[in-house]
């Protein structure tokens, strides 16, 4: 579990988190959705340490993260697996060196363990045999799938995913969300998704937590969408007209 | 100087919470590769062209029959010890391994790569960049002492083929009073430079913010203040250690 409390964040004296407290449940996805521009990377970058909030607390479990020594964070994150919006693949390494690499820096694992590991990691995602290819050989999809593997093969605890389908057609984007989901409930992690697709809230979004203009609007369930209450949460919801039609029905 | 700060912040940052040796020793020999190797083309043909050229020049300007034609070789070897291969070939290293390193790291932060490696708990300062400083330092005093032996060889080939100096003139002027500690000078000056290009380069690529324009602009930043930090401590040095 992850708690956050009372984050505040601004960039030149612009506000662009006010004061967002909540909590990310274990065995579950808990997605952070709002329109582009409203803070939702930099509340996930500010969860994960790469942004220090100007104020507030993260918790992972009950230990403290944003005022922790710098030992007790590296000890943290390495617990932490994530998901980038581009991948963040390793440009010079290949797919398997890629999905090694927390192991060969953080762990002192022997060689034929790694590639165990490394080779059921890839099969967990639906890359088999894709271990020699370079980043730049995969599709976009693929590099997502890759950046899973890499996420979970040191049985990370928090999975992060920023903007897990950012540029993938829809199918792909299905299928990348159908991954998140199943492994969050497989190795009952804490995971965190930031998206703005709506395909993805109705699919995984077991937990919604949605931000406007640098605040926590509305939280809820998906089952609890359609009578929110909220303008704000119902103009960005029903903004395409197949979703005002669901409604009208 | 807020830019000053950050630079002696980020150097600090290489030395603490550190990986393991063994994870830092393939990094500095893959570094050495990339750094060396990848740099000795370019580095043996401008300092061999850069020996030839000074022969004929100094030959060229030399002309009074009261002046020993030893004395061609003496300046080349001086110029080239002293001067030509750490600094010249300092500003070459700039435009090469500097403009590399910045636009590597700079395309690995707007592409998140950095960002990956923090999440993970690395400190990514440390792992991208020591390795590279370790690299530079090794390589670098390596590629001078080249760079002089191609020089003079290149002056010897220049003189002697052209006919300005005859080989027994030019061996007698390159062992000509020598003064050993011209090579100490050179080798002292090619570490700082080493270490100027190699951590300039990476702080100028660390910290790459935008897009693609951003990265070449960084690359930029970086040799063009290597060159500048080359040719300050060039000074400074020359200052310090030849009173």
């Amino acid at each position: 579990m992850i708690k956050i409390e009372n984050i505040h964040k601004s960039f030149q004296g612009k506000p662009v988190l006010k004061g967002i407290s909540g909590v990310f449940e274990q065995g579950k996805p808990n997605l952070i959705i709002g329109a582009s521009g409203t803070g939702k990377s930099v509340l996930l970058k500010c969860i994960v340490g790469l942004i220090q909030p100007d104020e507030g607390h993260v918790f992972y479990g009950d230990k403290e993260f944003t005022k922790a020594n710098r030992d007790t964070k590296t000890e943290i994150r390495r617990e932490i697996g994530m998901l980038f919006q581009g991948g963040a693949l390793f440009d010079s390494k290949t797919v398997e060196q890629n999905v090694m690499f927390p192991l060969d820096v953080l762990t002192k694992m022997p060689q034929n363990e790694k590639i165990d590991r490394v080779n059921f990691c890839l099969e967990r995602v639906g890359l088999g045999g894709q271990n020699s290819k370079m980043p730049s050989e995969i599709s976009g999809g693929m590099q997502k799938r890759v950046g899973i593997a890499r996420a979970i093969v040191n049985s990370s605890q928090f999975l992060f995913c920023d903007e897990p389908n950012s540029g993938l057609d829809p199918q792909t984007s299905i299928l990348i969300d159908d991954l998140i989901l199943e492994i969050t409930e497989e190795y009952n992690i804490t995971t965190v998704v930031v998206s703005h697709d709506m395909n993805s809230v109705m699919g995984i979004g077991k937990r919604i937590m949605f931000l406007y203009q640098g605040l926590k609007c509305w939280e809820g369930t998906r089952d609890e969408i359609t009578d929110s209450g909220v303008k704000e949460f119902d103009d960005f919801v029903f903004a395409n007209k197949v979703m005002q039609k669901l409604r009208k029905k | 100087m807020e830019t000053l700060g950050k630079y002696f912040i980020f150097l600090s940052r290489l030395f603490v919470n550190r990986e393991t040796f063994g994870t830092y020793f393939k990094l500095v020999v893959d570094e050495c590769i990339t750094i060396g190797i990848n740099s000795l083309f370019l580095v043996s043909l401008v300092s061999f062209f850069m020996g030839a050229v000074t022969t004929i020049q100094t030959a060229y300007n030399l002309i009074s029959p009261l002046i020993p034609d030893y004395v061609i070789s003496l300046v080349v070897r001086d110029m080239t010890i002293l001067e030509l291969a750490p600094t010249i070939i300092g500003v070459i290293y700039a435009g090469k391994v500097g403009s590399s390193m910045a636009s590597g790291l700079g395309t690995m932060r707007i592409s998140e790569q950095i960002d990956a490696l923090e999440v993970m708990g690395i400190n990514s300062a440390s792992y991208l960049v020591l390795p590279k400083v370790i690299g530079s330092l090794l390589m670098y005093p390596l590629l001078v002492i080249l760079a002089g032996l191609l020089s003079m060889l290149g002056g010897y080939l220049a003189g002697t083929f052209t006919g300005v100096i005859s080989p027994t003139e030019y061996v007698y002027g390159i062992r000509f009073d020598f003064n050993e500690y011209m090579v100490t000078f050179a080798i002292i000056k090619s570490f700082v430079f080493a270490f100027l290009v190699a951590s300039i380069s990476a702080f100028k690529g660390y910290y790459t913010t935008g897009g693609a324009v951003e990265v070449g602009k960084a690359s930029t930043a970086a040799v063009t203040q290597s060159v500048i930090a080359i040719l300050t401590a060039d000074y400074l040095l020359a200052q310090l250690l030849l009173q």
